[in-house]
């Protein structure tokens, strides 16, 4: 049972991914997704709290994933992008509902709950946010 | 500054299946000890470069393991940047010697990988990558360097065709490279069919999986002349980090820490780009070399693809890149790769580079990247 | 007054036909259609489940209710394909949700019939002054016996619905249930698949509860069949809801809003909710509608409701007819691949 079945692991970051809760650094006004713990522009200066994201956004770049890591082989070929929520921040995911028209840079996207991961029969199930296009 | 490298040692880069870990790294690191004309006792300390054996073979500590079957109690360190191990290994083996701590030391990388199925090897790769915000979601690490070509060919119209071509002419070197892992000639149209990997990289878009190990002696430049006739020198040294995931980089086509450790590299080395007659750089992926080509000063911005079209970096050409055939075509067994290059640059400063041979080699340029793009180490050499 | 404050729902969007089933078993296709009055049925994608359909339903519901999620004081969520056995369905919704920590919160089984026990249970914390707002949830992503006649219809879907006392754009007017022990379908806790009891779910079970319930409701609330412009019965075939409309004196016209299975299949805990939504997605103020539930076990709860003014400002959200008609079909290769089953 190595760090895809730990319980603490994914249970921590449950807010951020479920919500898209990231932070702004009250300082340099920037916003980040994923949540960083220090600023990373002002550092000891900054002054980071909880904000919540839109869950809009555009690809800026994709792939289709076929030679699966362990645990996703059921599900490929699926795509992944990076994508820019339309708050600022950049962040990557799986695209989900998706044609091959979609797959493009610029594609605009919505944040939609899925299964991430399950651990086998008995372990635990790991949801977030991917991305499928409006 | 200066450093002088003594000797240097290779195993084969293959998927060795009657060899384990210990095994590869004995064989490098004897052939380096041999190489140079020291014996083992005379080595300061050793650093050696591994990203994972934790996770390929379930051991930690490999350091100790590789002075313990040397039979030397010496200070032995491991070294991890993900891919960039060994240059990284190498660089701090550089600073031991210049910092006068150490006279002779020997810098070995070595990976193991063959032993696990695919998919976990995949998986495995990953922890060079966030592990939180990209493995989590089931990426790969073709798919991160497949990101970074759909970008660029989006934004400089970098084609399929030209992406081929690092393939095909690291093919062809690794053709006159008897380490080698793969010795055959491919076409672009063998590249652009191959099995479908990440959109749209395919397999032979990428490097494979590989067992090997790679080692070179270093000494303090003045006592090089003691041990060999024919030194080659590491006259400068740069490294740079950057953001762990790709989506928190500035930029989605050029990896700032190439640029940074390229710049710091050339500046202790007192050198520009203009001086530099051949370069291993790290092709994990075919886009990987066009961007490095790019970060290293080669050409101007998104120009990458473009130095195929000319022939610019084949042997021959203005300035040969990954003689040795690269990751591509050599194999990349992720600890030694840093080492493998810095091998290739002295065999190739030294004359010694047979069929690969570049004509007036003078100064030698090493780059090694760790994941994708977080780490970037930048070697030059010179005679 | 008790009422919906808002409603939503979610259909995945692959479907596969009657056809493409029927194939594989070498069984008549067209007999099939016409004796369940059924054409295809949704199949969630692989990475979809009972939790990712909840959220989407309740992230419709709240988008149409307009309330700060951390108001909500009750989060029940009903199904027969909980994700995990010991492990809430409603904690994981309420989470995605930002409903906060501060809420009370179960998973509830009674077969198709889940969801609408699960809106009487908030009803009850509302009328009682605990929760300013409750949600409840009925969704599944029902697994069919490879072979077995419940695979043409075992689907997947949920609606959900944020009962309040405030800004109710349906009023709950009253409510209704009977209950018995009446074994028609049941599932043991390490079977992979459900059992039935053939023609057994007919009579004594489905007709008789559904009649039963709306019948007594009628009677509690004094009113008569022409009292109800729309009637949602939970369909767990196209032929059942249909002949118990007829027996009860319903026009088919009021039934065919809510009438959904042809195209989607039996969602189980999502049925009648997903009926009822598709309804209220084109009711008018001051019309009523009757909703019976049926779960198998068995029991049924039946509603009256009573659209207010308030339906047509607030109704901001996908319609079911827009999720009914969102489609992409599958094999029977891949609805294996997305289902698990291989």
């Amino acid at each position: 049972m190595g760090h895809e079945s730990s319980v603490p692991l994914f249970w921590r970051l449950i807010k951020s991914r479920y919500q898209l809760v990231g932070v702004k650094c009250k300082t340099c006004n920037n916003v980040f997704y994923p949540p960083k713990y220090l600023c990373p522009v002002c550092r000891k200066e900054g002054k980071l709290e909880e904000i919540k994201f839109k869950k809009t956004g555009k690809i800026l770049t994709f792939s289709i994933v076929r030679s699966a890591p362990s645990g996703f082989e059921k599900e490929a070929p699926y795509p992944v992008a990076i994508i820019e929520l339309d708050d600022g921040p950049k962040l990557t995911s799986q695209i989900v509902d998706w044609k091959e028209e979609d797959l493009k840079i610029g594609r605009k996207v919505e944040a939609c709950f899925r299964r991430i991961y399950t651990d086998g029969k008995e372990g635990i199930i790991n949801y977030g946010l991917k991305f499928r296009p409006v | 500054m200066k450093v002088a490298i003594i000797g240097i040692g290779l195993t084969k880069f293959d998927e060795h299946w009657d060899k384990n870990l210990r095994e590869l790294a004995i064989e490098a690191g004897t052939k380096a000890i041999e190489d140079a004309g020291i014996r083992g006792r005379d080595l300061n300390a050793m650093y050696i470069g591994n990203m994972s054996a934790g996770r390929f073979i379930g051991q930690e500590h490999v350091a100790a393991l590789v002075s313990g079957e040397l039979g030397l109690s010496i200070p032995a360190v491991r070294v991890e940047g993900a891919c960039a191990s060994g240059g990284l290994a190498l660089r701090e083996g550089v600073f031991s010697i210049l910092s006068g701590q150490n006279d002779i030391v020997l810098v070995g990388g070595a990976e193991k990988m063959t032993d696990i199925m695919p998919d976990y090897v995949t998986t495995t790769l990953m922890g060079a990558a966030d592990q939180e915000w990209e493995a989590y979601y089931g990426l790969t690490f073709p798919s991160l360097y497949a990101m970074i070509a759909r970008r660029h060919m989006f934004e400089f119209g970098t084609t399929r065709e030209q992406m081929a071509k690092v393939a095909v002419k690291n093919h062809h070197n690794g053709c006159m490279n008897p380490i080698a892992q793969f010795q055959n000639e491919i076409t672009i149209k063998d590249v652009i069919n191959s099995t479908m990997v990440a959109d749209p990289l395919t397999l032979l878009d990428c490097s494979p999986i590989t067992d090997g190990a790679a080692a070179v002696i270093l000494c303090k430049a003045e006592l090089a002349k003691k041990y060999t006739d024919t030194p080659v020198y590491i006259i400068g040294t740069g490294q740079a980090s950057d953001t762990l995931a790709l989506h928190d980089r500035r930029s989605l086509t050029t990896l700032d820490a190439t640029v940074k450790a390229a710049q710091m590299a050339y500046k202790q080395a007192g050198i520009t780009v203009k001086d530099v007659s051949l370069a291993e750089v790290h092709d994990c992926f075919t886009i990987a070399e066009i961007v490095a080509t790019e970060d290293l000063g080669f050409c101007k911005k998104g120009d990458g693809g473009k130095l195929l079209d000319e022939g610019v970096t084949e042997i021959g050409g203005k300035i040969p890149v990954n003689t040795s055939g690269g990751l591509k075509a050599v194999g990349h067994p992720v600890g030694a790769t840093g080492i493998k290059q810095a091998a290739e640059i002295v065999m190739q400063l030294k004359g010694e580079a047979g069929k690969r041979q570049v004509k007036d080699a003078k100064i030698g340029l090493t780059h090694n990247v760790g994941g994708s793009g977080a780490t970037a180490v930048v070697h030059i050499f010179s005679r | 007054m008790i009422g919906i404050v808002g409603y939503g729902g979610y259909i995945p969007r692959f479907r596969i036909r009657v056809e493409d089933i029927a194939a594989v078993w070498g069984a008549d296709a067209d007999s099939i259609k016409k004796g369940l009055n059924i054409e295809e049925k949704s199949v969630p994608s692989i990475d979809e489940d009972t939790a990712t359909i909840s959220v989407e339903a309740a992230l419709n519901a709240l988008k149409m209710a307009g309330i700060n999620p951390k108001e909500i004081g009750a989060i029940y969520v009903g199904s027969e394909s909980h994700p995990y056995a010991v492990k809430p369905t409603a904690t994981i919704v309420g989470e995605a949700i930002g409903a906060g920590i501060e809420f009370t919160a179960a998973d509830i089984e009674f077969a198709c019939k889940a969801g609408t026990a699960g809106i009487q249970m908030v009803m009850g914390l509302i009328k009682g002054g605990y929760i300013k707002y409750g949600l409840a949830i009925g969704s599944d992503t029902a697994q069919g016996k490879p072979g077995d006649a419940l695979e043409y219809t075992a689907a997947a879907g949920g609606a959900a619905y944020i009962i309040g006392s405030k800004d109710i754009i349906a009023e709950i007017e009253g409510t209704y249930s009977c209950s018995t022990d009446t074994p028609d379908f049941w599932r043991r806790d390490t079977a992979e698949y459900p059992s039935h009891g053939g023609r057994f779910t007919g009579i004594p079970a489905y007709f008789r509860h559904v009649i039963t319930a709306t019948g007594g409701l009628m009677h509690k609330l004094k009113l008569k069949q022409s009292d109800f412009d729309f009637v949602v019965f939970h369909m767990p075939n196209g032929k059942f809801p249909v002949r118990v409309a007829k027996m009860l004196g319903f026009d088919m016209e009021k039934v065919n809003p809510g009438f959904i299975i042809p195209k989607i299949g039996n969602t189980y805990s999502g049925s009648s909710l997903l009926g009822l939504a598709a309804t209220l997605d084109v009711a008018k103020p001051g019309q009523r509608i009757l909703v019976t539930s049926y779960g198998s076990g068995a029991g049924s709860d039946s509603f009256s409701i009573k659209v207010t003014d308030l339906i047509e400002k607030k109704r901001n959200t996908k319609k079911i007819q827009d999720y009914v008609k969102n489609k992409k079909y599958v094999s029977y290769g891949e609805y294996t691949r997305l289902r698990r089953t291989i």
